[in-house]
């Protein structure tokens, strides 16, 4: 009994602060989404707000283009991160722990600031490229900031998180790993054979966990489409801000119903990651 | 295997290019006094940047004391709730534990966007709004779950053996904890707390919502000089910003082992 009390009475400080300041505010979020702010006027719960906003193109386009950045990045790091991974677990563990330590502390709007000056129509891409005789003009240069395809975005994900999927794919391999392939070698496998068979049905458990870590990341993420981004259509996460940002208190609903919306989808992506990292630690 | 090592090594010096690049122009725009397209290196040096830095009354001072302010308040604040809580997680077996960890952990997973927006209302009522206490409550919510998880590993690695030995020679339950636990987790204290100094030190849009302008922060500085057309000023503020990251990251590889927990910072939260 004494050992229960313990418990709930060292749990209670960091349960309440997220309690409060993290559920708490979610909640809120939530009964604001539904339509209910007594303080303007509105009083009668609905589901308004979303039907507004699932039938608003706008929305619709936020949708995929948060969709395609998110997925895009995801899979670029994901792919990367496998292939210098597996490249660099021989080589001399410390050098490459600082090297891609570095990316992981470093603010997203410094790397964002950085990406944007490597290609941007006048930075250094665009200089290497006019050295070469192959521009003229800056704006010969494709445009990479501000652009359809949210290019800029992409690299300063993919900067960002290819060194996190990295290292959990490095401490996987460090497992029984090498042991298996050498095992396989011996028994004639070859490099792909070993790779296929040996190889990735080790890794791919917390391969798969890490990208889905950084999906829910990327796609909730603010600061750098705020930055990076074109004004149409904007990331949802941005969407929800300018919504948030309107003057007219009408709009928070709208706001409101995104952000949940954004909570929702991110939440489900962490629900099925905690689900594996949990399997991962029973089988480990 | 000679072989493997030489191809590996050389994907590291490329792996290390890359992750080098961005800090090329940044390095040369901050000290760049004439830099035309398409010149490769600018063709005039200048201190601009660097003394913007530090102007007094130009801004830059004041911002990176209130980022110091509100990073170091909220590394303490975190570590004191997160020890406790880590206590709890690492250190003993209980029912529902996984509930528990799964909703400590909850910040990490989801945006905060959602939920400081929801704040933001009793926030304003409660006179926190547009204030530095308000910022630092708010970047609690991304720095908790950190601390308490990193402190919960450092619990697990203990046994209790030691502070048994220590109960057995006539120590109480307190004496045990402050001269046994407590030094003995100190290192995992300081790791926590400078992951917490950093994620604080990172915020931009937290302290945007909640700070509503007010609240002037290094990161505010940097995105209103990216916004704008002045890459040497911008540079400086890039270096200025990533600088205690740098500092931070030589510091706790320091104090961590070779391949300790490497991977405790999730993407990008910082």
């Amino acid at each position: 009994m004494g050992g229960r009390l313990k418990i709930a009475l060292l749990l209670a400080p960091a349960v309440g602060v997220i309690g409060v300041l993290f559920a708490g505010g979610l909640g809120v979020a939530f009964v604001q989404s539904l339509g209910y702010m007594p303080a303007i006027g509105l009083t009668e719960p609905g589901l308004d707000a979303y039907r507004q906003v699932l039938a608003d193109e706008d929305f619709l386009d936020s949708l995929f283009l948060t969709l395609y950045v998110s997925g895009v990045s995801t899979g670029l790091s994901t792919v990367l991160a496998v292939l210098a991974a597996l490249a660099l677990r021989r080589s001399g563990g410390r050098v490459s722990a600082v090297v891609f330590q570095l990316p992981i502390t470093i603010p997203h709007l410094v790397a964002a600031v950085g990406i944007a000056l490597v290609v941007a129509q006048t930075g250094l891409g665009a200089r290497l490229a006019a050295g070469l005789g192959l521009i003229g003009e800056p704006r010969d240069f494709p445009a990479l900031l501000y652009d359809k395809y949210s290019v800029g975005i992409i690299l300063t994900y993919v900067w960002k998180e290819v060194p996190f999927i990295a290292l959990v794919v490095l401490a996987s391999l460090r497992g029984v790993a090498s042991e298996l392939e050498d095992v396989a070698r011996t028994l004639g496998a070859g490099a792909w054979q070993r790779f296929w068979y040996v190889v990735f049905p080790v890794i791919s458990p917390s391969v798969v966990a890490a990208s889905l870590l950084v999906f829910a990341f990327t796609f909730g993420a603010f600061e750098v489409p705020y930055l990076l981004g074109k004004s149409y259509p904007t990331m949802l996460p941005v969407m929800a801000y300018d919504e948030y940002r309107e003057i007219d208190l009408a709009a928070r609903p709208a706001a409101m119903a995104i952000n949940v919306l954004i909570a929702f989808i991110t939440g489900t992506v962490a629900a099925l990651y905690l689900r594996l990292a949990r399997d991962l630690g029973r089988r480990g | 295997m000679g072989k493997g090592a030489r191809r590996s090594d050389a994907v590291l010096v490329v792996v290390a290019a890359l992750v080098a690049l961005p800090f090329v122009p940044l390095v040369l725009w901050a000290f760049a006094g004439e830099w035309r397209f398409p010149d490769l290196l600018p063709t005039a040096w200048s201190l601009r940047g660097m003394s913007h830095l530090f102007e007094p009354g130009g801004g830059v001072l004041g911002a990176a004391f209130n980022s110091l302010v509100i990073g170091a308040a909220t590394a303490a604040a975190s570590v004191a709730v997160g020890l406790p809580a880590g206590m709890a997680i690492g250190g003993y077996e209980w029912r529902f534990k996984g509930v528990v960890v799964f909703f400590i952990l909850l910040p990490i997973l989801v945006p905060p966007l959602a939920s400081t927006m929801g704040v933001h209302v009793t926030f304003i009522r409660l006179g926190l709004a547009d204030t530095l206490p308000g910022v630092f409550l708010v970047h609690l919510v991304p720095t908790v779950p950190y601390t308490a998880l990193i402190l919960a590993g450092v619990f697990a690695e203990r046994t209790g053996e030691l502070e048994e030995a220590a109960r057995t020679l006539g120590a109480s339950p307190w004496q045990a904890f402050m001269r046994v636990t407590l030094p003995g987790v100190l290192p995992g204290v300081a790791v926590a707390g400078l992951f917490a100094f950093l994620i604080s030190w990172g915020q931009y849009v937290l302290t945007l919502l909640i700070g509503g302008g007010n609240v002037v922060t290094l990161p505010m500085l940097l995105f209103s000089a990216a916004s704008g057309n002045d890459p040497v000023i911008t540079s400086a503020l890039a270096l200025a910003f990533a600088l205690p990251a740098i500092l931070t990251l030589v510091l706790a590889l320091r104090v961590l082992k070779p391949g300790q927990r490497t991977n405790l910072i999730g993407p990008g939260k910082v």
